[in-house]
């Protein structure tokens, strides 16, 4: 064998090897898509958007409970996080810039983007809920807030930093003054990727568990006290998906089936406004 | 004037993560200097964790958080960088664009689903072929592995798409092979990148807590073998944090809490201030 048909070979037999695993990695995230999707349309019906949670073995039994709390904390959190997590973001496109503290808080922020989200939920749980004296629908938005700053404040970020100079230089000769500037200038020309940052923010958190454990805890019964535990459809999974009862394992399949197409919609949804903010320019 | 109170509200909203930050080391230290005065070192060296006896070693869940994390990094990481190079080198523009916004969109579901499949699906396979129970480090270090794919994969090929394409088209102008080109080209020139990559996706899998919660098995107990149920630190957490019922225990909950998050923090920072930012300079 000649060298160059060596390498021909060892061409073929590297490049077939990665398209295996590409197959591979496709094969173990179809079986598990294929499984959620079976699983949770078989688990699906009426019974579960009318009905609240009951003992196992109880035909009248469903998810509104869940489905109700997990909207409840989302939409809390949404309300903390997102606005604290534009203004900062702003904060170090528009008047930060490269300053040593911006960069400071960029790079505290990335790293908070992966830290373990449990220990989010630990922290809450000592500031929140001991004072409290009991798990609350606010400790588990709180926990949710502050894991949805970071991501909402990067993008933020970065969408403000894509409008150009050109821009606010043009509105400052206007006479604006710079709040003026941001508001009206700054955030129109970036209103796409910020949408798209706080839908991606929203699907992030609302696929969380770990923080919720010890914060929202969670309740079997429909609620909307948001000084008391809060169910959500995150820890119901867990909880009925390790439960022994069959019937609460389906109710969980239809839980997980119904999670997933809600946070793949958001991103999905995230991506086509992007998509076509970039298409319109 | 609207204008400084503007600018102080969006300083205030910035300065607000980096008090969090501080805010939640300082509050997971207070609150496990119980445990770590009790105990001291012995903490993290010792194997025995006996709620009822207020005895609190943190050591196998450290070991099994290290050794569940290095499973699935060995199992992840060859065929995440197969498919990063599939996805930048090999796949037709048509199948790119399709496979890697799935890539992407699996990266988006929740952990606890990846569990739930784990526990009903992949369990009972284990048992099958090893026998046992089926759950355990085995166990959790696929469905960690499964997990954190598509982000690795994703990730890494982002780090490979930075090579200029003149550089490539230089060395196929030479009479290089796809694989000369990936193997010569691409890896050495986005080294940084992709090893940040890797350690970065190992960053989350050490903190990542539902997905290995289902089939880990949570028994306090150094592993005979990888087919034993054991903990890790947040499987530990998971399971134990409500029931805590002296302040001993808690404290030494809030000491684990503690231990991983300087754990990812230590491993997140390799990844981005050294790795990432390396390839950015480069690039």
């Amino acid at each position: 064998m000649t060298a160059v048909q060596k390498r021909i070979v060892i061409n073929k037999i590297a490049l077939t090897l990665s398209t295996l695993s590409a197959l591979i990695a496709l094969a173990f995230l179809f079986w598990i898509l294929g499984v959620l999707v079976m699983k949770g349309i078989s688990a699906l019906n009426w019974n579960i958007f009318i009905f609240e949670g009951a003992p196992p073995g109880y035909a009248e039994s469903g998810l509104k409970h869940a489905l109700v709390g997990q909207a409840i904390l989302i939409g809390m959190a949404t309300a903390i996080g997102v606005p604290l997590g534009i203004l900062a973001g702003t904060y170090l496109s528009e008047y930060g810039k490269n300053s040593k503290l911006a960069h400071t808080i960029r790079d505290i922020s990335d790293i908070m983007m992966s830290a373990p989200s449990i220990v989010i939920g630990a922290f809450v749980y000592a500031v929140v809920v001991i004072p409290m004296g009991h798990f609350s629908a606010w400790a588990g938005a709180i926990a949710l807030g502050i894991i949805m700053i970071p991501v909402i404040l990067r993008t933020t970020d970065d969408m403000l930093q894509l409008v150009p100079g050109e821009l606010r230089e043009a509105a400052f000769a206007l006479g604006a003054p710079k709040y003026k500037v941001i508001l009206s200038v700054v955030y129109r020309g970036a209103k796409a990727g910020i949408l798209t940052g706080v839908l991606l923010g929203i699907a992030r958190v609302g696929g969380e568990t770990a923080p919720l454990l010890f914060t929202s805890f969670n309740d079997n019964f429909f609620t909307t006290d948001l000084n008391a535990a809060m169910p959500s459809l995150t820890v119901t999974i867990f909880n009925y998906a390790t439960s022994p009862y069959e019937d609460w394992q389906q109710l969980g399949w239809a839980a997980a089936f119904i999670l997933s197409m809600f946070i793949l919609g958001l991103n999905i949804l995230g991506r086509v406004i992007l998509f076509a903010g970039k298409k319109g320019k | 004037m609207i204008d400084k109170i503007f600018f102080n509200f969006t300083r205030l909203s910035a300065l607000l993560i980096l008090v969090i930050v501080a805010w939640i080391f300082v509050v997971l230290f207070n609150h496990s200097l119980e445990a770590m005065n009790t105990f001291g070192l012995d903490f993290i060296t010792r194997d025995e964790w006996a709620p009822n006896l207020d005895k609190f070693g943190a050591y196998a869940a450290i070991l099994g958080s290290i050794i569940s994390t290095t499973l699935a990094m060995l199992l992840a990481v060859p065929i995440a960088v197969g498919v990063a190079i599939f996805l930048s080198e090999i796949a037709h523009d048509k199948i790119k664009g399709f496979f890697g916004v799935s890539v992407e969109l699996l990266a988006a579901i929740p952990s606890v689903i990846y569990g739930m499949w784990g526990l009903f699906y992949f369990v009972p396979i284990i048992r099958d072929i090893f026998g046992g129970l089926g759950i355990g480090l085995l166990a959790a270090g696929i469905v960690l592995a499964i997990m954190i794919l598509p982000f690795m994969a994703a990730v890494t090929r982002d780090a490979m798409n930075t090579t200029p394409d003149i550089l490539k088209e230089s060395a196929y102008a030479l009479g290089g092979t796809q694989w000369d080109v990936i193997k010569d080209i691409i890896i050495p020139y986005a080294k940084a990148g992709i090893i940040g990559s890797l350690i970065l996706a190992l960053g989350r899998a050490i903190g990542e807590t539902m997905a290995v919660t289902f089939v880990m098995g949570n028994v306090h107990h150094v592993p005979g073998s990888i087919l034993d149920p054991t903990t890790s630190i947040p499987v530990t957490l998971a399971n134990e944090f409500t029931e805590a019922d002296s302040s001993l225990y808690f404290s030494s909950l809030f000491g684990l809490a503690l231990t991983l998050l300087i754990m990812s923090f230590v491993v997140i920072a390799v990844a981005k201030f050294y790795f990432l930012r390396k390839a950015r300079r480069a690039s």
